[in-house]
């Protein structure tokens, strides 16, 4: 900028520039923006990252081989198998589930839309330990088949039938909730050139759809196993706390804190936080690569 | 297809695509198993309760006292929540530092880390001789065992929802706004509480909504930093699982109900402002 311009427009541009200056909140005097920056950092810190670290440093309290010997308890292991049986249970059914009712929502125009995607989200809205309820409720020896199911010797509550159960019904909406705004925003244009060009249903569903929505369904495969890992209230309910039979991970930990075995306690929990610390990163990761802010979950 | 003609009404509009039937079918049908069936227990449950016994558990002192603690821990931890994720949300938004994407990503943290991991986590990092419960005993603060401790989890269950409802309005938000407010002379107090808190008002409510919510329902991470003592820490989930494990199904599906029909009331208003919100924000 000419100088001469400058000094020429000087009380116009004086204006102006004070005008910028406090117009925009990226121009808050440095110390106004620090001080929040530090008290934001500060918050964080000590609500999200300090509890984090207590993880490790309680789970390594007494050193290494105390750790590794209460991973490699038996009923550890037991508890991760089972963990392990959850997840890829109800992570499957729900993908298979979310991918179809976001097909039928977003592709076709019926009665009682709005309704549906209404009722998919109820089990959001539900306490965890009502949702491990209704399974006793219905299943449990005095539930609704609790008679029949005894004559016929199936076990559902208080075996692993009911955790897993219980796991699909908390972890419900989480593809289709990822797949209906996704598939609703891409419309039904190439789908319909795809027919038009020959393609069967089948082609037309694994060249052109599945392509279109891997990185959502990614996404809520990621939120929906991380949730399925971690649930406690409803899988508390459903499960009789038996120790190497129908104990979760976080049901472990709980085990293992009430007997004040607190190093092993935070040992199970720690295995448990990595995960989640890597969950964090792959959702950062496929908000990256779908371009797009995260949402509420 | 003939269903596309016999059923015509059914359809607002015809499509070409297949596969309707079946993914609909399949849908109704996994959603009538897994939820709506299950879900219609505690409530075929609580009919065949007699009223008098439902309302004798509902409004039994134990289970009031729980009431009041789960409705104000919430609310508290709620308020506090749309504090603290304000100023989060905003720094993120506006402001350039190191680390930034590691704090965005941090957030998240409630939502991934299992409710029982961060309840034992908090609890130690508050008992008198954590790390943090150290300094505040001698204040004589104590926070774990206490409702206080009760709130303390719920922030930290809560403050990712008030966090990531207000982000994304914060940075749609059009800073013209604000700059034809500082050239008509408004000083940035001014341009604050009249153009930017009116902007983000609705977000912050519907985050408070959604991490009260929650925090209503909420078990595993409160119950180990609560300390569960009867009459004044004892949360209403609490109570269900109290009352399932003594195999008084009635009690535990009373308490259910009412606690049903509270968040689905929550839900209501929840829908209703992001509804009234996307009204708000459509261009004029």
């Amino acid at each position: 900028m000419a100088t001469t311009a400058v000094a020429a427009a000087a009380p116009a541009q004086r204006r102006l520039k004070a005008g910028a200056r406090t117009a925009s909140a990226a121009r808050d005097p440095a110390i106004v923006r620090w001080g929040l920056i530090l008290l934001a950092l500060l918050s964080l810190g000590v609500l999200i990252v300090l509890p984090l670290a207590a993880v490790f440093v309680q789970a390594f309290a007494k050193g290494l081989s105390a750790y590794l010997q209460a991973i490699a308890d038996p009923n550890t292991l037991s508890a991760m198998k089972l963990s392990l049986l959850a997840v890829g249970t109800a992570v499957p059914l729900n993908l298979v589930f979310g991918t179809a009712a976001a097909w039928a929502i977003t592709k076709f125009r019926f009665k009682g839309r709005d309704l549906l995607i209404t009722l998919i989200d109820i089990p959001f809205g539900v306490s965890p330990v009502i949702s491990g309820l209704i399974f006793v409720l219905v299943f449990g020896a005095r539930g609704w088949f609790g008679p029949w199911l005894d004559q016929h010797d199936i076990r559902i509550i208080f075996a692993v039938p009911g955790i897993v159960l219980a796991t699909t019904f908390v972890t419900f909406p989480f593809v289709a909730r990822e797949l209906i705004p996704l598939m609703e925003s891409q419309g039904t244009e190439e789908e319909e050139a795809a027919l038009v060009l020959g393609a069967s249903g089948l082609q037309m569903f694994f060249r052109i759809t599945l392509p279109n929505i891997k990185w959502g369904l990614l996404y809520g495969v990621v939120l929906c196993t991380a949730r399925a890992l971690g649930e406690f209230g409803a899988v508390s309910v459903v499960s009789g706390h038996i120790r190497g039979q129908t104990n979760t991970l976080p049901l472990h930990v709980e085990i293992l804190y009430n007997d004040y075995n607190y190093s092993g306690a935070f040992a199970v929990a720690s295995l448990l936080s990595v995960f989640a610390v890597l969950t964090l990163a792959g959702k950062k990761f496929l908000e990256w690569k779908t371009g797009r802010k995260g949402q509420v979950s | 297809m003939s269903f596309r003609n016999s059923s015509g009404s059914f359809f607002k509009n015809s499509s070409i695509l297949p596969g309707f039937w079946p993914s609909f079918s399949y849908t109704i049908l996994y959603l009538s198993l897994i939820v709506l069936i299950p879900l219609s227990a505690v409530f075929l449950k609580s009919v065949s309760v007699s009223p008098e016994q439902f309302w004798k558990t509902i409004s039994s002192p134990q289970v009031v006292a729980s009431y009041r603690l789960s409705f104000g821990a919430s609310l508290i931890a709620g308020a506090i929540s749309v504090v603290i994720g304000f100023l989060v949300a905003w720094v993120l938004v506006r402001y350039e530092f190191p680390g930034k994407a590691l704090a965005d990503a941090l957030v998240d943290l409630p939502f991934a880390l299992p409710t029982a991991v961060a309840g034992i986590a908090l609890t130690s990092l508050y008992t008198q001789n954590g790390w943090l419960g150290r300094w505040l005993a001698p204040l004589g603060i104590k926070v774990a065992f206490t409702p206080l401790g009760v709130v303390v989890a719920l922030t930290f269950i809560g403050l990712p929802f008030v966090v990531r409802s207000v982000q994304p309005v914060l940075a749609d938000a059009d800073q013209e706004l604000e700059e034809a407010a500082s050239s008509l002379g408004a000083n940035r107090w001014q341009v604050f509480t009249r153009v930017i808190v009116p902007l983000v008002r609705p977000a912050l409510l519907t985050g408070f909504a959604l991490a009260f919510a929650r925090a209503l329902g909420e078990y595993g991470s409160v119950i180990f930093i609560s300390g569960n003592l009867p009459m004044r820490t004892e949360i209403t989930p609490l109570l269900i699982v109290n009352k399932l494990e003594q195999y008084d199904y009635a009690g535990a599906t009373a308490i259910a109900a009412v606690m049903l029909v509270t968040s689905f009331l929550l839900l209501l208003l929840i829908n209703t402002i992001q509804r009234r919100t996307r009204k708000y924000m459509e261009p004029v």
